[in-house]
């Protein structure tokens, strides 16, 4: 199967990529970049006037399989990830049951080789069932195939057991992800504790909850000698500390969601539980923070956090919703509209933060085009304007805190492992 | 000025005009239950339901006076007797109120921005009778008809509001009417009872009761509720009282006269004394008699609101 894609405008910062060229796909891998390959093609791709990107890599998702098949699962999340562009994606370990051991590994692997439309690498468990008491077993997980562990969704409270797991990460090679709240500061809140809350009527969430316990878990994975990676950052004090922490040369690195540089704490105003999101949208002054903790480099990847959820734990009182949005089919455009067309960032800048950086993070070989690397690549028309819409989203879960947006760009082919797996 | 909403969900959402002209149809019904036959036949053939899923007897009671003195018909629900028990969602339940033909849902629910997303879900009109910590609009309406009936205005009036603001929707209410209407509103608590941010209201902060009182024509005093689990960051009873509490002698020690009211029911000894409560300031039984021709104006605006839209549409 060879596949050419013919004149498209590709860019990519990694293989220093910024021009007209043309790209030839082979046994799924990249076998050509420039003009006049030559060579004869099964499948001839026009993308002139078109963006050609490497696929995007997503390393915060929840796709809800095994346990609740009812919001999401391993074949309708990575199919709702490669009409987003995404062609690689971690899914996050809090299923039910948990993935906390070798055995769960490799049952989710199973699945994936089974179902899966795009790369979807695994997460484990740091503690048993998450539940922050007991270590998972990290290195049968690790030889097991995850790449990197996390108890997304709570942060270990247990500050020696949080010690004895970064330890263990170092000593197994594998990336440790942060969640990062303080569950005795956040208490039953559910949008961000400030004017919003007041005028709502609504219990908040602090700041000081999610960015003390930045700074904690940057001075134990410190302690410990051992690089962290800090989950969906959305306030202007974590990056402040992160920033921190890498002008001292720290190997810390943090990822924020769509949401939190393109939406404040005021689309919360008609109680829309679709902006209820954990951590909560900030103010103001947070997303000027993230946007510029992006465009300074601060901030080093984005991640969609898409969090999916049925119409039956959405319709209903603000305080009694679950929090979190959906994100695969609307993290792309939200960055072409709210960081590339606003002038925050450059392409090859988001490409950098969508595909790149998390590829190298994970310690993935993705998000990169050079010939010999994987056949992963998306072409877009980046003018395309398109609404959100119920109807418009293949995910199982419609819960997006951008339906009615307008948004620019959207995905025409999306190929992965050498074959055009989403076309619009 | 003509009202063309068919909710009345907060004073947050409403201009200057709208909440003067409910209070000026408030007027016009308040003589209605002076009267020896005290019955309109404004909202004859209307149905009108009140769902409440918090206990309240007070604001259930003064709404159920006022469809009834409109000539509606009432209907209560109680959440011992509703179906949440058996899992229906609020929406579901709203949809068979509103299948059942009833014209006004009238609700009181535990969950701030509940009777809103009732609203948004319902084509039949939604009266908010207080939700969580958000609002209670009526409460604020009846409260600043009365200080209007006292004091002859509302529009350079300095009014405290003295007690738990956080956990207040009367707070929430009266700081959006009051200042809306121009008044100077003065919230008065403990650090822990002032929510974040709350001057961004319009609210004044103090934690000092002598200067709460010091230049207000009004003093709005709200029932403190020490049985709310919000664990030892509460002060004790005493204590709220000596440095909280509304005194004959403190209203003695000010220049003038002052307005007392209380949204009720009162916690003699804990918010205010015996003594100011039944005193020639306290306007507490007047606030309840005002809120039946506040909640007739309310329930008579959103009703024939709804009407002309069907009119409309036809």
């Amino acid at each position: 199967m060879k596949i050419i894609v013919k004149n498209g405008l590709v860019i990519d910062p990694e293989s220093k990529l910024d021009g007209i060229s043309d790209i030839l796909l082979e046994e799924g891998k990249v076998a050509g970049i420039g003009r006049d390959l030559g060579a004869s093609a099964d499948t001839t791709i026009d993308a002139k006037g078109m963006l050609v990107l490497p696929g995007l890599v997503d390393m915060h998702v929840h796709l809800r399989q095994p346990g609740r098949e009812d919001k999401e699962t391993i074949a309708s999340g990575s199919l709702a990830a490669l009409k987003g562009g995404i062609t690689s994606l971690l899914a996050m370990p809090n299923t039910s049951p948990a993935i906390d051991s070798a055995e769960q590994v490799r049952a989710l692997k199973e699945l994936i080789a089974a179902d899966a439309k795009a790369n979807v690498f695994i997460c484990g468990a740091i503690t048993r069932e998450r539940r922050g008491e007991k270590l998972s077993d990290i290195a049968a997980m690790k030889k097991e195939g995850a790449v990197a562990i996390s108890d997304d969704g709570v942060s270990v409270e247990n500050r020696q057991l949080m010690f004895a797991a970064l330890k263990a990460a170092k000593q197994n090679k594998i990336l440790t992800i942060c969640h990062c709240e303080d569950k005795m500061l956040s208490g039953s809140g559910v949008v961000n504790l400030g004017f919003t809350s007041t005028r709502l009527g609504l219990k908040g969430i602090s700041k000081e909850s999610e960015y003390i316990r930045v700074s904690r878990d940057i001075e134990l994975a410190q302690k410990a000698g051992v690089s962290l990676h800090i989950a969906h950052v959305s306030c202007k004090e974590s990056v402040e500390i992160i920033a921190q922490a890498k002008n001292k040369g720290l190997p810390v690195t943090c990822e924020t969601a769509p949401h939190y540089f393109s939406l404040s704490e005021e689309a919360v105003l008609e109680y829309d539980t679709n902006m209820k999101i954990n951590p909560p949208l900030r103010g103001p002054e947070d997303v000027a923070a993230i946007r510029q903790g992006l465009k300074d480099g601060i901030i080093d990847a984005i991640a969609s956090d898409h969090a999916p959820h049925t119409e039956s734990e959405k319709a209903i009182e603000f305080d009694r919703a679950e929090f979190g949005t959906v994100g695969l089919e609307t993290a792309l455009s939200v960055g072409i509209t709210d960081l590339i067309e606003t002038k925050v960032l450059t392409w090859s800048e988001v490409i950098r933060k969508m595909s790149c950086n998390p590829a190298r993070i994970l310690g993935v070989d993705k998000g990169s085009l050079r010939v010999g690397s994987d056949a992963d690549l998306i072409i877009i028309d980046p003018q395309k304007e398109w609404t959100v819409e119920k109807t418009s989203l293949i995910s199982k879960s419609k819960n997006s805190a951008f339906l009615g947006r307008k948004l620019k760009g959207v995905v025409l082919y999306t190929i992965c492992q050498g074959k055009v797996a989403y076309q619009l | 000025m003509d009202w063309t909403r068919k909710d009345l969900l907060g004073l947050d959402d409403l201009s200057k005009e709208e909440i003067a002209l409910i209070l000026d149809i408030a007027e016009s019904f308040k003589e209605v239950s002076t009267r020896e036959i005290k019955k309109v036949p404004a909202l004859r053939g209307k149905t009108v339901v009140n769902l409440f899923y918090e206990p309240s007897t007070r604001t259930r009671v003064s709404f159920e006076v006022a469809a009834k003195r409109l000539s509606a018909d009432v209907i209560n629900i109680a959440t011992e007797t509703s179906s949440v028990k058996k899992g229906e969602t609020l929406v579901d339940t709203g949809k068979n109120i509103e299948a059942l033909k009833a014209d006004i849902i009238v609700m009181r629910h535990d969950y701030s921005g509940a009777a809103k997303m009732l609203a948004r879900h319902l084509e039949i009109s939604v009266v908010n009778a207080g939700d969580g910590w958000h609002e209670h609009p009526t409460q604020a309406l009846l409260d600043m008809f009365t200080l209007k009936e006292k004091l002859g205005r509302i529009e350079g009036l300095n009014v405290s509001i003295v007690g738990d603001i956080a956990h207040s929707r009367v707070a929430r209410s009266n700081i959006w009417g009051l200042t809306k209407l121009g008044a100077q509103v003065t919230v008065c608590a403990p650090p822990m009872l002032i929510p974040p941010a709350i001057e961004k209201m319009g609210a004044r902060v103090t934690h000092d009761i002598e200067e709460a009182l010091r230049d207000a024509d009004a003093v709005n005093v709200l029932r403190m509720q020490f049985e709310r689990d919000e664990k030892s960051a509460f002060p004790k009873q005493v204590d709220y009282f000596q440095t909280f509490g509304i005194t004959q002698e403190r209203l003695s020690r000010l220049k003038k006269n002052i307005v007392v009211m209380h949204p009720g029911p009162i916690n003699r000894g804990i918010e205010m004394s015996s003594e100011v409560a039944d005193g020639v300031s306290s306007v507490i039984l007047e606030q309840v008699t005002n809120g039946i021709a506040v909640r007739m104006a309310v329930l008579f605006l959103v009703a024939r609101a709804r009407d002309k839209r069907s009119e409309d549409n036809r």
